[in-house]
């Protein structure tokens, strides 16, 4: 079967690759390093030739979000991608996304900050995609790839979930996942929607009052306080289902670990080296790997807490994630943190010697 | 029937204060609507500014923008609704201040959208502080002294911007302070918007506009200032047509 061949690419081209192939509406982006190649994938693709999707370079990353807005105030299936300054731009746009209950797809490509900071990988965006990032409550919902397969594969998840609870989606990469080439087998062919099964499937957009029926509004804004507060909690009601019925990760390793790794995207695959190391030193570890970040697997590792004698934290920051596993772990067991910044990949050798002092 | 409300402009009592054009212009947009026979085929954008609220006026579907930010959602709905009516709805900190960037660009694309541009100098939804737009002299509460070149610089003349990219296919600047303003201000929309829909670039219809409440006066007295400082520096007509040589 075509669909099933193996082929090699950069994680960003895999993204822009699973993008036209689960049907997506439209792409809005502004260049960045280290995840321009997804624009310019999707520039060589000419997607709208084939299915017709819409790529356009904004002149800001402020306008790309705003433009995803738009599309998904329309309930077009719509995305952008950039690298971390260029979110800190879209912040704004995002916070109205989720204020207005708009689908849509966010992907970061994450490198070392702050401010300007360097063009080398880093996962120092974790809270700023998990907490929030612009202003008001609300959550995003966050997927972190390990791989340039999962980059492929989270594109029609991410979409998904995003359509399935109105809510943006993130995909949390990093510039290592971004650049890397590797094997996979990109998705199969799905067709975009109908305009007629965008006006069935979301009855809320504003595709023009087709049939004549009522008006819709697409706002963040209420000055009522009591009905701002009806629509928070509505809001809230749908983050906590999002927490009960979407957290997703991945266990390695931990069926008979004394101690635990908790990592996620490229960290999570310098977890299973250094993994492999310390067993065969004799120092039995294993890996929790969120696959979402928010919703958190935070009964997973309170679980885990129960069973192990100590969590490392592994993560390219200084110390972001580390926060929520103390959370989970309620004191329990002692939670370390290791990180390298600046741009700098930990080393495998080193996360093993991190471990051995640690605990 | 000779005169008779659009049935587009809903009984919705306006925030808007006696004597302000946005109610003339309110009227108007929701006319050429109906007159071109585009009521179910419409999406419009609201600004951040006094006319954030146009959706709960105008039976049309809207999307609320983020300030300044219109003309990229307009951009995005338009190629992804190729066969719709897009237009923005816009004030003058929106869409030549904080918005410049996202005005300027979507004009120049060529996007297939109209931009309405309410210029009334002033701030008017935050209580009447200086603007892009404010007159050398004139006094708000950001300039009570009255704008000064050494201290604010000068009023921005965006629409004669506009007029100069060559993404641009109608670009004019109206009033709606006399009924002859009011039905050339009709056709200017109407003109905007059927070279919207024929697909010939980006329309930008800017009307000069009073602020009674920002200015301090009395709407007879704000329509007559209007009249003897605004049009001075922002002079009325079109500023560029291609429309029928495209």
């Amino acid at each position: 079967m075509a669909d099933q061949e193996i082929t090699l690419m950069k994680g960003n081209e895999a993204i822009a690759h699973a993008a036209i192939r689960c049907g997506c509406d439209g792409y809005f982006g502004y260049p960045i390093t280290p995840q321009s190649e997804v624009l310019e994938t999707l520039a060589e693709q000419k997607p709208w030739e084939t299915t017709g999707m819409v790529v356009l370079q904004a002149e800001s990353e402020v306008s790309s979000i705003n433009m995803v807005y738009g599309g998904a105030a329309s309930g077009k299936k719509v995305m952008t991608s950039s690298s971390s300054p260029g979110v800190s731009l879209m912040q704004e746009g995002i916070s109205y996304m989720a204020g207005a209950e708009l689908p849509a797809l966010i992907v970061n490509v994450m490198r070392g900050g702050p401010g300007l900071g360097t063009i080398q990988p880093s996962q120092s965006d974790y809270f700023q995609a998990c907490k929030g990032g612009g202003h008001g409550d609300y959550h995003l919902i966050v997927l972190a790839p390990a791989s340039v397969q999962e980059m492929a594969d989270f594109v029609d998840l991410a979409f998904t979930l995003a359509f399935r609870y109105r809510n943006p989606a993130m995909i949390l990469a990093d510039g290592a996942i971004g650049q890397m080439m590797e094997k996979l087998v990109l998705p199969p062919f799905k067709p975009r929607r109908t305009e007629e099964e965008i006006i069935k499937e979301c009855p809320w957009a504003t595709t023009g009052r087709v049939g004549g029926r009522k008006p819709n509004i697409i706002t963040s804004l209420e000055l009522r306080s009591e009905e701002m507060e009806i629509i928070n909690n509505r809001i809230q009601a749908k983050y906590r289902e999002i927490e009960a019925k979407e957290v997703r990760f991945e266990e390695f390793m931990l069926d008979d670990a004394d101690y635990a790794i908790v990592a996620f995207g490229s960290a999570a695959r310098i977890a299973k080296k250094s993994i492999e190391i310390a067993r065969s030193q004799g120092i039995k570890v294993g890996l929790l790997r969120p696959i979402t970040l928010w919703p958190f697997p935070t009964e997973e590792i309170k679980k885990l807490a129960g069973k192990v004698k100590g969590i490392l934290s592994l993560e390219i920051n200084a110390g972001q994630m580390v926060e929520d596993i103390r959370l989970a772990v309620e004191g329990k067991v002692p939670v370390r943190h290791f990180g390298r910044l600046g741009g700098i990949i930990p080393d495998p050798d080193e996360v093993v010697d991190v471990l051995k002092r640690s605990f | 029937m000779v005169y008779k409300k659009p049935t587009l402009l809903n009984d919705t009592p306006m925030h808007y204060c006696p004597g302000c054009s946005h109610g003339v212009v309110h009227k108007l947009v929701p006319e050429v609507i109906e007159e071109m026979g585009m009521t179910d085929k419409t999406i419009a954008i609201s600004p951040v500014g006094c006319a954030v609220f146009a959706y709960k006026y105008i039976d049309v579907d809207w999307q609320e923008a983020a300030h300044g930010r219109a003309p990229a959602l307009a951009s995005a709905v338009k190629r992804l609704w190729p066969d719709r009516l897009v237009f923005t709805y816009q004030g003058d900190g929106d869409l030549a201040c904080i918005g410049t960037a996202e005005t300027i660009h979507a004009l120049n694309r060529a996007e297939n959208i109209t931009i309405i541009f309410i210029n009334n100098a002033i701030y008017g939804m935050t209580g009447g502080q200086m603007a892009p737009t404010t007159l050398l002299g004139m006094k708000t509460a950001t300039c009570p002294y009255g704008r000064e070149v050494s201290l604010h610089g000068y009023p921005l003349k965006i629409t004669e911007l506009a007029a100069n990219l060559e993404g641009t296919c109608y670009v004019t600047r109206q009033s709606v302070h006399t009924v002859a303003a009011i039905n050339r201000a009709k056709r200017a929309i109407r003109k905007a918007f059927e070279y919207s829909m024929q697909g010939k670039g980006s329309n930008l219809v800017e009307i000069v506009s009073t602020c009674n409440s920002g200015w301090k006066m009395s709407p007879a007295k704000a329509n007559k200032w209007m009249e003897e400082n605004m049009f001075e520096f922002y002079h009325l007509g079109d500023l560029k047509d291609t429309g029928s040589d495209k």
